[in-house]
């Protein structure tokens, strides 16, 4: 099945193993989301050190498309600065992995592909209105993950 | 003389969407039915005729257009108590559906008759909105809301009924004819006795089962039934309330409006008579002179026909996929207790992948929970895959079932 443009070698890679596949106990961030349609629940756990993302972890249950986009979005943001991340947008995750034509192609699986990135996004917003009172460096996130897809 | 299958083959010329290709100019195989079946020209050009030739309102006017499209309208509800064998056609009430249908029960007949400390009785393997409507006024009314547990084989475990029935607090019992994931066909008779025994109410959600098996209303002696025009070749948008006129006399009406009542004062209204105190507004009149049309093409064929073709589908398809290694079937092994819904897992291949891999060979299956998480959680798993049947369907349409399932195999290299 060479040239599927959904499953890859890498998708299917990812799925069997996916990264930074865990639980963070207390973590700064924990950010739960699911996606109604399907009922995949994905859990977002980050800690913050001197404004950089210094540890991250994902768990829950999803399909291929989910499983790799979680893993390579985590692999993408360790060790980042924050204000990098909060400027991260879907393309940069979906070509990653191949997967711009979703937007086109699936409207359906790109809810598949964009519920990591939506609960980045959440939890990084809830993260500064929340714990640090800090409503001008959430900035708009919250609307920006509302509007992903 | 034809064949049992090749009469259930020669359907498909009425039905224009199973001709088209779907994908790589690959064969449609229709295979979600438990979620909506495809419509016959018989029910499209029903539609299409009152919007051509007769579209106006109904009940008020007296024109010639309101009269046609009155008669049409109104015809259709005694198609429907023929078709239940119910005797007074003032019984069955549209709604747009299943789901409308019992918020409606939750609604008006719940809140005049659920109190604190009462108990609904639902089942593991109900539908959302078998379960949410239910909530909703157990936590209004500080009422209970309690499940029947399912087995391993997929069946009700009637003796929790029992226990729940013996508190003396239970004020309606409400489960599914027949699930919209396992396929489980309810023990009706039984669960019905029991409850009549102790005085309790019984809502039958029979979504899954009229599209199905024959239904006779005067045997099974429930208080409420409800089920959707759209899941038995009929349109979207049109459903059924059916319940004993002295029950729905005494309810409170569900939504307020225009064709529900009889006089409107500054302060006061009376209530129009049955069925149309509980029809507000204008109704999807195009939709349901359309379902008469689905339910005359289904009569036409025969019930038990019907049910005979599924079980026929049911069973091969069950013995085909036992074939394939890493192949999980969810539900019972005896294919008689069920109708024709199969779930499956395959391997550790989430169900949206596998539905998105098969759905490049033409096969349309559903892939999810299917607005049955309590059941999901139940069975350990956030998902599954379900292929499910109807008249249309074919032994040929399951081999490409199978043969796309291999395909799965082969992508996730397994």
């Amino acid at each position: 099945m060479s040239g599927d443009p959904i499953y890859t070698e890498m998708i299917i890679e990812y799925s069997r193993n996916p990264s930074n596949f865990g639980k963070i106990a207390d973590a700064h961030i924990h950010q739960h989301d699911a996606n109604p349609l399907c009922g995949d629940t994905i859990d977002l756990y980050l800690n913050i050190e001197d404004n950089k993302i210094s540890e991250v972890k994902f768990d829950g249950h999803g399909c291929a498309i989910c499983m790799a986009c979680c893993s390579v979005l985590t692999e993408m943001i360790k060790g980042k600065n924050l204000d990098d991340v909060k400027k991260f947008d879907k393309d940069e995750l979906l070509s990653e992995l191949g997967l711009q034509h979703l937007v086109k192609t699936s409207p359906v699986r790109i809810k598949c592909a964009l519920l990591s990135l939506k609960s980045l996004k959440f939890g990084i917003y809830s993260y500064f209105v929340d714990k640090m009172k800090d409503s001008e460096s959430a900035g708009n996130l919250n609307e920006e993950a509302a509007n992903l897809y | 003389m034809q064949s049992t299958a090749d009469a259930f083959e020669d359907l498909r010329k009425d039905f224009p969407v199973l001709n088209r290709r779907v994908r790589d100019n690959k064969k449609l195989v229709y295979f979600d039915n438990a979620a909506t079946t495809q419509k016959p020209n018989q029910v499209i050009d029903a539609i299409s005729d009152y919007y051509q030739n007769y579209n106006s309102n109904i009940h008020r006017a007296v024109h010639a257009l309101a009269e046609e499209s009155t008669e049409a309208f109104e015809n259709t509800r005694d198609i429907v108590a023929k078709f239940l064998n119910v005797e007074d056609s003032r019984e069955i009430i549209f709604v747009r559906g299943t789901t409308e249908g019992i918020n409606l029960v939750a609604y008006a007949w719940g809140r005049d008759n659920v109190k604190e400390g009462d108990i609904i009785v639902t089942t593991e393997y109900e539908h959302h909105s078998n379960i949410v409507p239910w909530q909703l006024l157990t936590q209004e009314k500080k009422a209970q809301l309690k499940y029947i547990d399912i087995d391993d084989n997929g069946e009700l475990m009637l003796d929790q009924l029992d226990d729940y029935l013996s508190t003396g607090k239970v004020k309606l019992v409400t489960f599914s004819h027949m699930s919209n994931v396992l396929g489980t066909i309810s023990p009706v008779e039984e669960i019905v006795s029991k409850c009549k025994n102790a005085g309790v109410k019984v809502l039958i959600d029979a979504a899954q089962s009229v599209p199905h098996m024959k239904v006779n209303l005067n045997e099974i002696g429930c208080d409420f039934f409800v089920f959707s025009g759209h899941k038995m070749l009929g349109p979207t948008g049109v459903g059924v309330l059916w319940a004993k006129k002295e029950v729905l006399e005494k309810m409170s009406p569900f939504l307020g409006g225009g064709d529900m009542i009889r006089e409107v004062h500054k302060y006061e209204t009376t209530w129009n008579d049955l069925p149309y105190k509980f029809e507000a507004g204008t109704p999807n009149i195009a939709d349901v002179i359309g379902f008469a049309k689905a339910i005359e093409y289904l009569e036409k064929i025969g019930m038990d026909n019907i049910r005979n073709h599924e079980l026929e589908l049911t069973k091969y398809a069950l013995e085909e996929m036992k074939k394939i290694p890493g192949l999980t079937l969810y539900g019972t092994k005896e294919p008689e207790k069920r109708g024709g819904v199969i779930s499956f897992n395959f391997n550790s291949v989430h169900p949206h992948d596998v539905g998105t891999i098969i759905d490049k060979d033409g096969v349309a299956i559903r892939s999810g929970h299917h607005c049955a998480q309590v059941l999901m959680e139940k069975l350990n798993v956030a998902a599954t895959n379900r292929a499910s049947f109807y008249i249309y369907n074919t032994k040929e349409e399951i081999d490409v079932l199978i043969a796309a399932l291999q395909n799965v195999a082969k992508v996730f290299k397994l």
